[in-house]
């Protein structure tokens, strides 16, 4: 039985997390001395097998259907089984992408298997595989094992794994194309190609200071005061997307997975707990500082400098230090 | 229309957690609990569905006796019925046996939509609508920012990663996985929490509904997470503070 990667892709070119995946898939297959085989799902796919197989490997395999084009649940699901049912996988890992949130569920679920979500680790112990997830936001860790029989799903945080440190193979690995039969009325939802609202009207990436604010500022009557520190330290102002999503800062400034990604020298964050989706948009700054008054919030995990209090009372105290050195 | 929305019952956000004895969850008996945060969006989604298209909201939650209080705050902000499965272990339960125990719940009664929330704060599975769907053999999409609805047809616009986003379509009967923030939730007013008190609950037990809690995945053990960083923490007063951490940005990390 092998261990089997899952790689997506969107319009023939690589979703990044791929890499993330199949360097974790290396490991694990290389631990549980299983073969490791990487799949990728779409239509025209050469180009991408190609480039795939001169990872370390065993083979690469391709759904390659003209009706997997564009992700639909059901055609994706469908080629899947069609996929584990000629690989017989011991353990299928996708990256933790929207789209395996929307698949990978219902592949699992298909099945009759578990689908361990969002893992942030993955090691073996004893011939057995271990997922560490994390649990109420972050606060928490969790060992978690799979109590059913094989095939396992499980899908790996961004960032769990560098995708850099995938292996690559001292010769290609073969290609399989795999006979995959899908009926075009199986397919129950229509997808549109994909859109973008509207530009960035400004461009965070480019900020070498960022103030960043997050539900601990409370009301919008407190977003002047965040406003205020930024000037002060002459950077711009972001929050997490709660921020956004109430209309207390516009939408071009939210960080996060489904926002911005920044990494500039100094990221403040004020009263931001630190989940993934907002982790995975700024933790390539160089300096992190949170300031936040519940000292087990995940943020501080990532933080440089860290202050477990009251931004109300720390704010105007830096704005205070700020003016008596200018 | 008839919209099922399910809530699930979690602990507080600000809550004091401690792990349990046996390490494999949470002492759950000192918190309290509130309706699963994303979950508001998905039942005011609904409320405002029917509003606009008629029908009733089922206000659906699997969960110890205290998720009753979850029901009857739904039913208070407008939803019109109540379906409990009532069980301890759905606390610890994990996506797939949830799911199969909503699936058996709703899939007694004819539905067209069924919402859930995006996410749970708890187990965070991001998974149960979906096996859900799955399991009543449903079409669904996820990370639902906008709906409108035309007879049976949905066109629903979801979210993707890093800004985009892809107009779906689909036909009832269907399940959609709402995004948190993408409406105002309204508060319960005095009259709706009145009115809650007749409407009804049916109450369901896991034999019932043919279900067992046999877990597809364990916690082994449940830990503070380790430091990924090395993080100085800064202490004194805000004015000290504050010296500090400038100090710390010009010199330490020159960054300022
Ligand atoms: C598919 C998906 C996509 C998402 N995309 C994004 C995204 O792009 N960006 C994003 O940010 N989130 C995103 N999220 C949401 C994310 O999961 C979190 O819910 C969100 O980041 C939390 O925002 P927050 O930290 O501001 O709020 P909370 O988690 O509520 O944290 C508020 C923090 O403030 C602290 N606090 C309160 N009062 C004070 C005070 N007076 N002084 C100091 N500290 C205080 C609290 O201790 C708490 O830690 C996404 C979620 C999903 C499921
Ligand atoms: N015990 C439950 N009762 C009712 N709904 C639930 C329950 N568990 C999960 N859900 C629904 O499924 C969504 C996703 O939860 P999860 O898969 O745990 O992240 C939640 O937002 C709820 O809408």
């Amino acid at each position: 039985m092998s261990v089997l990667v899952v790689t997506e892709a969107h319009d023939g070119a690589w979703h990044p997390m791929s890499f993330e995946a199949l360097a974790a898939g290396q490991r694990v297959a290389r631990a549980a001395r299983r073969p490791l085989v990487a799949g990728v799902v779409g239509s025209d796919l050469d180009p991408l097998a190609e480039e795939l197989a001169t990872y370390e490997m065993a083979e690469v395999v391709c759904a390659d259907h003209s009706a997997l084009g564009r992700y639909t649940p059901d055609a994706y699901s469908e080629a899947l089984r069609q996929m584990i049912d000629q690989i017989n996988p011991s353990l299928v890992l996708f990256p933790h992408t929207y789209q395996t949130r929307d698949l990978a569920p219902k592949l699992a679920t298909s099945l009759g298997r578990p689908f361990i979500s969002d893992a942030v680790a993955i090691r073996c112990e004893e011939g057995e595989t271990v997922f560490v997830r994390q649990l109420f936001q972050g606060k928490l860790h969790a060992d978690i094992v799979a109590a059913e029989e094989a095939p396992h799903f499980a899908s790996l945080q961004s960032g769990a794994q560098r995708g850099d440190s995938a292996q690559r193979g001292s010769s290609a690995a073969p290609v399989r194309r795999l006979q995959i039969a899908i009926d075009a009325a199986s397919i129950r939802t229509r997808a549109d190609a994909p859109y973008q609202e509207a530009a960035d009207a400004v461009d965070l990436g480019a900020a070498g200071i960022i103030v960043s604010v997050g539900r601990g500022i409370q009301s919008p009557d407190n977003i002047p005061l965040a406003e205020q520190l930024a000037r002060a330290l002459g950077g711009e102002l972001a929050a997490s997307r709660p921020i956004c999503d109430s209309g207390w800062l516009p939408l071009d400034r939210q960080i996060g997975s489904s926002g911005q990604t920044v990494a500039p020298d100094l990221y403040l964050a004020l009263g931001i707990s630190g989940a993934i989706q907002h982790v995975v948009g700024m933790k390539g700054s160089k300096t992190i500082v949170a300031v936040n008054q519940d000292e087990g919030a995940p943020i501080f995990e990532l933080a440089d400098y860290g202050v477990a209090a009251d931004l109300f009372d720390i704010v105007p105290a830096l704005l205070k230090a700020l003016k008596n050195v200018d | 229309m008839r919209i099922f929305v399910c809530l699930k019952q979690v602990a507080a956000r600000d809550s004091l957690l401690r792990v349990r004895r046996d390490e494999r969850w949470i002492r759950d008996d000192a918190l309290s609990h509130e309706t699963n945060e994303p979950d508001t969006f998905a039942l005011e989604e609904a409320l405002r569905l029917k509003q606009r298209h008629g029908g009733e909201v089922v206000a659906v939650t699997a969960g110890p006796e205290r998720a009753a209080s979850t029901i009857r705050e739904a039913l208070a902000k407008g939803a019109d019925r109540g379906v409990h499965i009532v069980d301890d272990g759905f606390v610890e339960a994990d996506a797939y046996r949830t799911g199969q125990a909503l699936a058996a719940a709703i899939g007694r009664e004819p539905h067209d939509l069924i919402l859930t929330g995006l996410q749970s704060d708890d187990a965070g599975f991001g998974q149960t609508g979906v096996v859900v769907a799955e399991l009543l053999n449903l079409p669904y999409a996820t990370i639902i920012m906008e709906i409108s609805a035309n007879g049976g047809r949905l066109r629903c616009k979801r979210e993707l990663e890093a800004g985009w986003f892809q107009t779906v379509t689909l036909t009832t009967p269907a399940l959609l996985t709402i995004q948190s923030g993408i409406n105002k939730v309204r508060y319960a007013t005095l009259m709706g929490i009145k009115r809650a008190r007749r409407k009804p609950v049916r109450r369901y037990s896991l034999e019932e509904l043919g279900v067992e809690l046999r877990p597809q995945q364990r916690v082994r053990r449940l830990y503070p997470p380790q430091q990924a960083k090395q993080t100085e923490m800064l202490r004194g007063s805000p004015a000290e503070v504050a010296e500090q951490l400038l100090a710390k940005l010009r010199f330490e990390a020159r960054v300022l």
